[in-house]
């Protein structure tokens, strides 16, 4: 395949970025997205220019690192990570225009590599369980209906790639922070600190600069996981029901 | 990529007074105050079809409401402060939530793709500000008279006479269909910001909110429709 590539291209958080253009022969269509960036690293590097910085860890779709806008789509335009977007979903003679996740909250490090430690804060502020940790537990011990078994589990299969806030015309993180609200909020051992955990998670995800969510869908419907809508509607019910129960943020 | 800078660490967004989901609920429960009236008002329309004496005296009956027990006007009163109520609360979560939405995203994509948005979704917040527009246009033509074509008729030859112009016929129809398309999307949205959402309801909701808001803004074109057709003069 021989393809063009419109590359965004920054030096480092302080200088404007721009889309540098590049051609690209003999791409296999076996070649996952990320494999076909390395072959124009190698060329870059044997040219003598700086290699394009890119994120990316396992490559088997379950670190979310991966994530950059391919096309105007998250991930590109298969609902997958980019590290499992094969080549041969593109055809000979494309232009592919590819640029890093775009909001205040993700400032871009270098090229198309972001900072996403917004994440990890919103995590810090209410994404866990306060069990003593050490051996597991036996697992009949607390039983978990079917039910929520199963959903806690699709929700819980959120890789924190951000395509979501990428995706929002609105940059929200909703659907992030709605799958760990969800995820722990329906399980026994996350009841304690549902109330706080909801009610903070929102509040860090508002101080981090996200915008407001306004159920336009985006985020599902670009969601590597495939992480469902009724997950912000979850946490919505808890934190109108926190709020009404008096819990307000820690500051 | 383990070279990561400090640089983004300068930046510390305002922490947020109220949170985001809080601004959604004011806009949802306004929303809905805003909805009911809108039913009301729908019903009420269809008058028109009973005849000029029949209309007239149900316009006279609605600032009459409560009489004796209460002096005149004073349940029309008590509803207009809660649409005033409701009008602001909703413009003041939209705005703050757009502002929101355009600092969480200060640099635009060079190509960005829909995939899931409806033409509603996207028109929620323009399509909201020509609404406002409408509805203070609206008011000062049959409500107030002050820019009617028969400013001192009664109710009924006021909406003659702004319906048997097309350009002002045209105007309304323009402006009923974005609210319709603003409903659409406005119930939908307030299911899921009030939690009342689920996967199963989804489908639901959003066929509810089609349905709901088709039914309530074809009632709404009856009325101008049938007096330019000649149904209504």
């Amino acid at each position: 395949m021989t393809l063009t590539l419109r590359v965004w291209r920054q030096k480092d958080p302080s200088v404007k970025g721009g889309i540098v253009t590049y051609e690209l022969a003999d791409i296999s269509p076996d070649m996952s997205f990320l494999e076909m960036l390395d072959v124009l690293n190698e060329q870059l590097i044997l040219g003598g220019d700086d290699p394009v910085a890119f994120d990316h860890d396992c490559r088997e779709g379950i670190c979310g690192m991966c994530g950059v806008m391919i096309n105007g789509q998250a991930h590109g335009p298969e609902q997958t990570t980019t590290c499992q977007l094969h080549m041969r979903s593109f055809k000979d003679g494309d232009t592919i225009t590819i640029e890093p996740w775009r909001a205040s909250a993700f400032p871009v490090i270098k090229d198309l590599a972001v900072d996403r430690r917004a994440f990890d804060r919103i995590i810090q502020a209410g994404g866990y369980i306060s069990a003593p940790t050490g051996t597991a537990p036996e697992a009949h011990s607390v039983p978990v209906p079917k039910k929520d078994a199963d959903a806690a589990f699709d929700a819980a299969t959120c890789i924190g790639c951000g395509a979501c806030v990428a995706a929002c015309p609105n940059a929200s993180s909703m659907l992030f922070t709605a799958a760990k609200v969800t995820h722990l909020g329906l399980m026994p051992q996350g009841q304690p600190e549902r109330d706080d955990r909801v009610v903070n998670m929102v509040a860090q995800q508002d101080r981090e600069g996200f915008g407001g969510c306004t159920n336009i869908g985006e985020c599902s419907a670009s969601c590597p996981k495939g992480i469902s809508m009724e997950t912000i509607s979850r946490l919505n019910h808890d934190l109108l029901g926190a709020l009404r129960a008096g819990v307000r943020p820690k500051s | 990529m383990a070279t990561v800078t400090q640089a983004g660490q300068g930046r510390t967004p305002k922490a947020a007074k109220t949170t985001s989901v809080f601004k959604k609920a004011v806009m949802a429960v306004s929303g809905i105050i805003m909805l009911l009236y809108l039913v009301a008002h729908m019903i009420g329309n269809l008058k028109v079809f009973t005849g000029r004496e029949n209309f007239n005296h149900y316009s006279e009956w609605i600032r009459t409401i409560g009489e004796p027990a209460v002096p005149a006007q004073t349940v029309l009163t008590i509803i207009r402060i809660v649409l005033l109520v409701a009008v602001v609360a909703h413009f003041w979560a939209a705005v703050s939530l757009w502002r929101q939405a355009r600092r969480a995203r200060p640099e635009r994509y060079v190509v960005k793709k829909a995939v899931a948005q409806t033409y509603a979704a996207r028109t929620m917040r323009w399509g909201g500000v020509i609404v406002l527009l409408f509805i203070i246009y609206h008011l000062l033509d049959l409500t107030v008279g002050a820019i009617n074509p028969d400013g001192d008729g009664t109710p009924y030859d006021r909406l003659v006479a702004s319906f048997s112009n097309p350009f002002i016929t045209a105007f309304y129809v323009l402006a009923l269909l974005l609210l319709g398309m603003h409903l659409r999307h406005g119930i939908w949205s307030a299911t899921q910001t009030l939690g009342l959402s689920n996967r199963r309801r989804e489908r639901t909701a959003n066929a509810a909110a089609i349905a709901f808001s088709t039914l309530l803004i074809a009632g709404f074109l009856l009325v101008p429709f049938s007096v330019l057709f000649g149904l209504v003069d």
